[in-house]
């Protein structure tokens, strides 16, 4: 593990790669001879994936890079050609003018008709032709779409999809506003209760089966599968099963049309109107990459978001739901001094003077691995200048094969790296308790932790000449404080979290924090330069800098260094 | 060349105002007079008539304010698809979605119908794209013309207000046919429509 930029997975490198080269669409192309399947493991490359590697975009529904492929949908039907041989020397016939000849692939018993090949599972070969954009490919792509919307109900006005639905985008792109079927359309269940988080339209259904690849293949929950013949062809449940893994939301994800649709964001607000904003879920140390979905300051949902070092495209239906929090009613939303709402500035002087006099060693620090490594950079400042033991709480639970983490704080390697816990977290808390207990310790600063719950009760903090909380929701701590600062959510700030694996990522602010509340960094800067005389950073990018050359596992970093997918360093 | 021209200086009687005064209100005794001893407003008796009092008929294809409009069965047909929202060039409308727990449509077949619906009349500039983008035919530019309100509370338009000042227009009733078409269907041999 290195510092360096996380190299893209590339198959560039020794050994070198060998290459076919080919033509798509009439340009001469050099594609690798094989490429990953979902798996990871190298297989031919197919006829998709060689018009993808030469810029040219081969519409598809049950193809997806991370799932087996099933080539049940039709879409990426193209036609293709391959050099003619000559049976006797095994050499490719030339034509008059030296080019090799091509024969188009054409129906066996019509040699007239053009025979397209499915791109998803289809090898190239040395000499192929592809001809994604000829006229014969075009009118397979329109009869294919034709075929999918003979009985889809067209119900886009009230389907959660919309929007973000491929078979809008390829009957606009690919297909013809006319059809030939005038029949009545076949009609399915609608609304059909699939497990706890999912809801099934049958009639929207293209049965690309990519749900039933995923919880097979992927989740290991074999609970889907088509029932029923012909055009009533329906996905269901295996009969007394429910779809009810922790993974069952990544098929609202995949399923290219609105069969699938995600129960808690049912009919809540339509796709176009979210603002997309990169982040990183902090259900557990996995830290898998989110896209935040947000309109005016209001969190609607959160989507996986694809970064093959962390969480591939998928990630966990409780990571997925746990934003409600954010919006809370009962948020703190004010500075409050000895429980009467106070302001920022008169809180921050006022534990400027108080903090500056703690004598040596009669203070504690308690922050959260929920924190950002920033505040907990600046965190470890604070309690360097106060000769302060410091800890954070652990949260450990089951973990589970595919992403789950058995740490469930997002940032542990954080609080490690800075040095504000070392090894085990929360070895140094019965320290404090009993720090507490013999008078030695008097000053108490507790970020994001409820530290009641972890051996500190109500009757310690009592004994406590100053205790400050710093938290975003209500709890026995924050009721027992002396001040209390109101923090932000990770979607109301920036920052980084280092994960389990030692992958650093960031993740940028969605949207406004609620009341008076602001970012942890913000004020902690503000503090702990006020306590430590240090000055520099204002702003997250120098924050991190600075952070980077005083924290040795992230020399050489910046904050611009990061990138979207984050940045691996050794822990 | 400039034309300088004298400024009579005013009387004494010009100089009170009182006969300018007098000359106004002789105008206004006049229309009095004849509003309440000929049986008739001054609108009415010049022919055609006037603005408050002869409202102004507008012709079809006028674009005044937009309403949501019900079916023939007096069911909401908007299915708070939210395009109109998202058209909205001044960004008058705001439809609150019903989510996943909120009420069912008012009508059978439609799973979804907002669960409020604002336009903002003050800023509506009326110019239909509301119309033109619904793809369920519930909301019409309609022809009234002359929106009042005493504060700007009551210049934002609620689903209800809507609802009843948009009346009723007919038309092929999607959801509707669906169902019947799906409720056919359970019925062994399926009856083949068309």
């Amino acid at each position: 593990m290195s510092n360096a930029e996380t190299p893209a997975p590339a198959p560039a490198g020794p050994p070198p790669v060998e290459t076919l080269t080919i033509k798509v669409d009439g340009r001469t192309v050099q594609v690798p001879k094989t490429m990953p399947d979902w798996q990871g493991k190298p297989q031919a490359t197919t006829m998709l994936q060689a018009c993808a590697l030469a810029g040219v975009d081969v519409p598809h529904y049950c193809y997806h890079p991370k799932l087996p492929i099933a080539g049940n949908c039709r879409m990426c039907l193209v036609e293709f050609g391959t050099p003619v041989m000559d049976p006797a020397t095994r050499q490719p016939v030339k034509n008059e003018d030296g080019s090799v000849k091509i024969a188009r692939s054409v129906l066996p018993y019509e040699p007239g008709t053009p025979r397209g090949a499915i791109g998803c599972a289809t090898p190239i070969s040395p000499g192929m032709e592809i001809y994604p954009n000829s006229p014969a490919t075009k009118q397979m792509r329109e009869a294919v779409l034709e075929s999918l919307l003979i009985n889809h109900p067209l119900d886009c006005p009230i389907c959660d999809q919309a929007g973000e639905c491929k078979l809008q985008e390829y009957s606009v792109q690919h297909g013809q506003a006319t059809s030939q079927f005038v029949e009545a359309k076949v009609h399915k269940p609608k609304a059909v209760d699939l497990g706890p988080r999912i809801m099934l339209d049958d009639e929207r259904c293209i049965l690309c089966t990519r749900c039933i690849r995923f919880a097979k293949d992927i989740a290991g929950d074999d609970a889907l599968g088509i029932v029923n013949r012909g055009s009533y062809n329906t996905i269901a449940a295996a009969p007394g099963m429910k779809f009810d893994n922790n993974y069952t939301l990544n098929t609202v994800d995949l399923c290219p049309v609105g069969a699938l649709t995600s129960k808690d964001f049912r009919f809540k607000m339509r796709v176009w109107f979210l603002k997309e904003t990169k982040s990183v879920c902090t259900s557990c140390a996995t830290g898998c990459n989110i896209t935040v979905g947000s309109r005016e300051d209001t969190v609607h949902r959160y989507e996986p978001r694809e970064n093959d070092a962390v969480n591939g495209p998928w990630m966990c239906d409780a990571g997925r739901l746990n934003y409600k929090w954010i919006h809370r009613e009962d948020r703190l939303k004010h500075v409050l001094i000895r429980g009467q709402k106070s302001n920022w500035a008169t809180a921050l002087k006022e534990l400027t003077a108080k903090l500056a006099t703690v004598a040596a060693g009669s203070a504690a620090v308690i922050a959260s691995a929920r924190q950002t490594t920033e505040e907990l950079y600046l965190l470890r400042q604070l309690a360097a200048k106060l000769g302060a033991l410091t800890d954070s709480v652990p949260r450990t639970q089951q973990a589970d094969r595919l992403l789950v983490s058995a740490d469930r704080n997002p940032n542990s390697n954080g609080a490690r790296v800075t040095g504000i816990a070392t090894g085990e977290l929360g070895a140094r808390l019965p320290l404090i308790a009993a720090g507490i207990r013999a008078g030695t310790i008097t000053t108490l600063i507790v970020f994001g932790e409820d530290v009641t719950q972890c051996g500190i009760g109500a009757d310690l903090l009592a004994r406590l000449e100053l205790l400050v909380v710093s938290d975003i929701l209500p709890n026995p701590t924050v009721a027992a404080a002396h001040y209390v600062l109101p923090g932000c959510a990770h979607v109301e700030k920036r920052g980084t979290f280092l994960n389990g694996k030692g992958r650093l990522q960031k993740f940028l602010k969605g949207v406004e924090a609620p009341g008076d509340t602001r970012p942890e960094w913000e004020f902690l800067h503000e503090l702990v330069h006020a306590v430590t005389g240090r000055n520099g950073y204002t702003s997250m990018e120098g924050l991190f800098n600075q952070m980077a050359q005083d924290v040795p596992a992230f020399a050489g970093l910046e904050w611009a260094k990061l990138g979207d997918q984050g940045v691996t360093v050794s822990i | 060349m400039a034309i300088v021209v004298d400024r009579k200086p005013l009387n004494f009687a010009e100089r009170t105002y009182l006969p300018a005064l007098l000359g106004g209100l002789k105008v206004t005794a006049k229309h009095f007079a004849n509003t309440v001893f000929k049986g008739g407003n001054a609108a009415k008796l010049t022919g055609e008539g006037y603005y408050p009092e002869v409202p102004w008929r507008v012709e079809d294809g006028y674009r005044g304010a937009p309403y949501l409009v019900k079916d023939q069965d007096g069911a909401t047909k908007c299915v708070s698809c939210q395009l109109c929202e998202f058209v909205c060039p001044p960004k008058a409308i705001r439809i609150t979605p019903p989510g996943p727990n909120g009420q069912p449509a008012d009508r059978s077949g439609a799973e979804k119908m907002p669960e409020e619906f604002e336009i903002n009349m003050l800023r509506c500039i009326f110019c239909g794209l509301c119309q033109e983008v619904c793809p369920e035919e519930a909301i019409f530019l309609q022809q009234d013309y002359s929106l009042t309100g005493l504060t700007r509370d009551e210049m934002i338009y609620d689903k209800e207000k809507l609802l009843s000042l948009g009346g009723v227009a007919g038309g092929i009733q999607k959801w509707k046919h669906k169902l019947e078409e799906a409720r056919e269907q359970e019925v062994f041999p399926v009856k083949s429509s068309t």
